[in-house]
């Protein structure tokens, strides 16, 4: 339901008696309201919803999760290999042929489900 | 960008797809229960790299789509006034009433915009002192701080002109009708992981206990969403139900409590109609007696609409996941994204227009059957 | 680089010194033919700081606004001539014409303004079918208090975006509306070019087995105007893409003069384009997402607004559509021109009867590519 991006605040200011300040999302800089989040700080990352920002993210948290993932994770060959399987990005750094592979036309093995009559 | 980026790597995507499969021994239904997270399941094609016995059902988490109809045609018939300045955000736009939807009012000469934030609305009353400004204030528990905080500036600021027609929507209720419901296939909840950061999960517990469901608090990136994929299954093949938080750099159990404050100070709990559903008892937030004077539905009497849905969309059932799009006589006839009868049929995520597009496609892989 | 070999350019207007002398009375026709030296001009334009009435109503105020802002902008013979209508010479009879017509809001955006937008458009429409853009007309209809600043704005970019792409304007027409009857501006543009003997480009052209080419990154200029939308304004290091992509054209010819499908992706994005390439070819493409360059902070702006960049517009790129062999010729030549520099192969023209566009994604699923029913709207869910 809900479109929230995260974003590094830059700045902290009362605007109308109202906690306010400017997110960057990669670049891309807004005014958001910080009235839910007292303790937000210049350099925090946050989640933001519709010019509100609703919740701070937790960098220890989120690189725990991410750690999850490297445990079940691949060895860098695995992934090389995983990446050259792709015939156009290997069309694209080096020779351009592209008849060789199977290509993304190949069915997906998981695309199922009920069909339209 | 920082903390997305990281959650959309393709082969560590592939990588947790494969666990799930590893992990998987049978057939289990599982709902993310959120449209931003139906959106990125279609956009990211998640569904396809799960394992065969996994069933994803998209839920009614899609604020647009449940929106009673008779709210949305009260919508109408406040645009359509000639001192109304009529704010909404984009996705609403779409949304067919009875008879319109809000880009044909607008058409017809009614000042609808298109805002990101309701604080923009707050500002188009300041900067319009005579025309009169309504918010269009709908979501679920995510926007509702946003919205509140709108409504209570209002009144803080003595905004005269500025009023919100307010059909506010909540999630654990809705859940809990879908598991009551006799026909329920949902054995598995992704919880809506933006709404969590709103209020926290602690209501959750209750629910996984009393109905034996496995619910994991999930985020929206493809990462995220097989990780939370991943611990639905696990718990589900050891044949446990507990609450999970797999959302955890945005999500606490307590939730944003500040913000969970300023919205009892604005919205009281009522019953609310989900529109294709029907009522679900205290299943949204209206404003309370303190901010009546801010109420569209009241200052411009729009009380008596008299809305009459399409005699054979079929949305609700679709959004309860008891029936699949292609089981309703209208759709792909009567009903296409370019003319949609039921809401789920106006976004590209809405389970009928994502339905009508995929099946276009597993039809166009020749696995017909 | 002008591609007017000795001046084609005859002007009849100036032998019907009659004509000429008759200020056109006709409702705000103002392509009126005034002889400019025999004109005495009371009130410099300047002390009108607004467009006003009286600038599209054919008399002094229209004379003045021809002679002090278009004229010494657009200047050339057939323009100085003034007159009702220019007779051209092309060097060949195969010609390509096309018209279009810009409204955008804000007029002005970072990276450019309506007035680039107004000469790029079409010379790209022209260079789609490989040909050599010679000749643009330009028609305003500007508001009634259109501040004459913002008008010479305009007109500037027009004159510089005509410069860069070699092309001359050779007839106008202004028009004014009453205040709220539009956004300041519009500008309608109509261009011809002539095309190379056996040049054969064309929409339904793309056949099973080749490949399409995207020239470089999308998104850029439609994010570059949302950033300056009123309710919706961002600050963002984004830049419309606008230019003139002619001479990229000739090169990819050049390189591949067997080139099936030239289409330039602007409103409705990529996936429009490619939707259109697979209706009129009656074929389908599959894309591979993470071939397709997009700029961070275009797709930074995309997630925060819930937008897809393949739905953006596009002003200064184009999608190639070349059989397979030549895939490797055109890339390399794309990349050596300072347009295509970020030129990538992004997909493949595969047999469908329902003639979808089907993109990869980067999980390795598989999305259907739809055009936009409309316009796309910032959401929330």
């Amino acid at each position: 339901m809900c479109l929230a991006v995260p974003g590094e605040v830059k700045t902290i200011y009362v605007a109308n008696g109202t906690r306010m300040g400017v997110v960057s999302f990669g670049g891309v800089e807004k005014e958001i309201c910080f009235a839910y989040l007292p303790d937000l700080q210049v350099g925090d990352y946050t989640i933001v919803h519709v010019g509100f920002a609703i919740s701070r993210i937790d960098e220890v948290s989120a690189q725990k999760t991410l750690d999850t993932f490297a445990e079940l994770g691949l060895l860098d060959e695995e992934l090389e290999e995983l990446r050259s399987g792709d015939w156009l990005s290997q069309a694209n750094s080096a020779s351009l042929r592209v008849g060789e592979h199977s290509g993304p036309t190949a069915a997906p093995a998981a695309m199922r489900g009920e069909i339209i009559e | 960008m920082k903390y997305l980026d990281e959650f959309r790597n393709g082969p560590q995507a592939r990588r947790l797809a494969e666990e799930i499969a590893r992990v998987t021994t049978r057939s289990w239904s599982i709902m993310e229960v959120c449209g931003g997270q139906t959106h990125s399941i279609i956009r990211n094609g998640i569904d396809q790299i799960l394992p065969p016995q996994i069933e994803l059902i998209h839920g009614p988490g899609c604020p647009v789509c449940v929106t009673p109809l008779n709210v949305i045609d009260k919508a109408l018939a406040i645009a359509a006034r000639p001192e109304v300045i009529f704010c909404s955000f984009g996705d609403m736009l779409r949304v067919p009433g009875s008879r319109d939807d809000l880009l044909r009012v607008k058409g017809a000469g009614g000042d609808v915009r298109v805002v990101y934030s309701p604080l923009d609305a707050l500002k188009l009353a300041r900067d319009n002192p005579n025309r009169q400004v309504v918010f269009f204030a709908i979501g679920f528990e995510t926007t509702a701080p946003a919205n509140a905080m709108a409504i209570k500036l209002a009144k803080q600021q003595k905004i005269k002109n500025f009023s919100a027609l307010v059909s506010h929507v909540l999630v654990p209720p809705a859940m809990e009708a879908i598991l009551r419901s006799s026909g329920n296939r949902v054995q598995a909840f992704l919880a809506a992981g933006h709404v969590c950061s709103v209020m926290g999960y602690h209501q959750y517990h209750i629910l996984a206990k009393s109905y034996q469901v496995p619910i994991v608090v999930t985020g929206f990136e493809p990462l995220d969403l097989l990780e939370g994929i991943r611990r639905a299954v696990s718990q589900l093949e050891a044949g446990q139900a507990s609450v999970e938080n797999g959302y955890e750099r945005v999500v606490t159990e307590a939730g944003n409590v500040l913000a969970q404050t300023t919205i009892s100070e604005v919205f009281e709990v009522t019953n609310r109609g989900w529109r294709g559903i029907g009522v679900i008892p205290y299943s949204g937030w209206k404003l309370n007696a303190e901010y009546a004077e801010l109420d569209a539905e009241l200052r411009f009497s729009v009380s008596n609409v008299d809305p009459s849905e399409s005699s054979i969309c079929r949305a609700g059932e679709v959004l309860q996941g008891s029936i699949k799009p292609n089981e309703c006589a209208a759709f792909g006839k009567a009903c296409t994204p370019r003319h949609p009868l039921g809401a789920t049929m106006v976004s590209s995520e809405g389970a009928c227009a994502a339905y009508y597009n995929y099946g276009r496609f597993v039809e166009l892989q020749g696995m017909k059957g | 680089m002008s591609r007017i070999a000795d001046d084609p350019i005859e002007n009849v207007a100036g032998s019907q010194p009659s004509v000429a002398q008759t200020t056109k009375v006709e409702p705000s026709a103002n392509r009126a033919a005034v002889e400019m030296h025999e004109f005495s001009c009371p009130i410099p334009i300047h002390d009108h700081q607004h467009i006003i009435m009286g600038h599209g109503g054919g008399g002094t105020l229209s004379a003045e606004l021809i002679e002090q802002i278009f004229l010494p902008r657009f200047g050339n013979p057939a323009l100085y001539a003034l007159g009702d209508s220019t007779v051209l010479s092309l060097p060949s009879s195969r010609i390509a014409v096309s018209t279009d017509s810009f409204v955008v809001r804000p007029l002005f955006f970072p990276g450019g303004s309506i007035g680039d937008l107004a000469v790029n458009g079409t010379v790209n429409d022209l260079a789609m079918s490989g040909a050599r853009p010679l000749y643009l007309t330009a028609g305003f209809i500007l508001e009634e208090g259109l501040p004459i600043d913002d008008l010479v704005r305009i007109v500037d970019d027009m004159a510089r975006a005509a410069r860069a792409a070699g092309i001359t304007i050779v007839a106008g027409d202004t028009k004014v509306v009453q205040r709220g009857h539009g956004d300041g501006c519009y500008i309608n543009t109509s261009g011809i070019g002539v095309v190379a003997a056996g040049l054969d480009l064309c929409l339904d052209r793309a056949t099973v087995g080749d490949v399409v080419i995207l020239s470089g990154t999308i998104g850029d200029h439609g994010m570059a105007v949302m950033s300056r939308r009123d309710g919706l304004e961002f600050d963002a290091p984004i830049t419309s893409d606008t230019a003139c992509l002619a001479d990229l054209v000739q090169t990819i010819l050049h390189a591949c003069p067997e080139t099936h499908v030239l289409r330039d992706p602007t409103r409705g994005g990529l996936a429009t384009s490619l939707n259109e390439i697979a209706n009129a070819s009656r074929c389908g493409i599959v894309i591979e997402e993470q071939a397709i360059p997009i700029d961070s902070t275009v797709r930074s702006a995309c997630d925060f607004l819930g937008l897809d960049p393949l739905l953006v517009a596009n002003e200064g790129k184009l999608v190639a559509v070349v059989p397979e062999g030549s895939a490797d010729a055109v890339v390399t030549a794309m990349r050596n021109h300072p347009l295509g520099s970020r030129a990538a192969l992004i997909g493949r023209v595969v047999a469908d009867e329902h003639n979808m566009v089907v993109a990869r994604t980067s999980l390795g699923g598989h999305r259907i590519v739809t055009m936009p029913i409309g316009e796309q709207l910032p959401r929330i869910c």
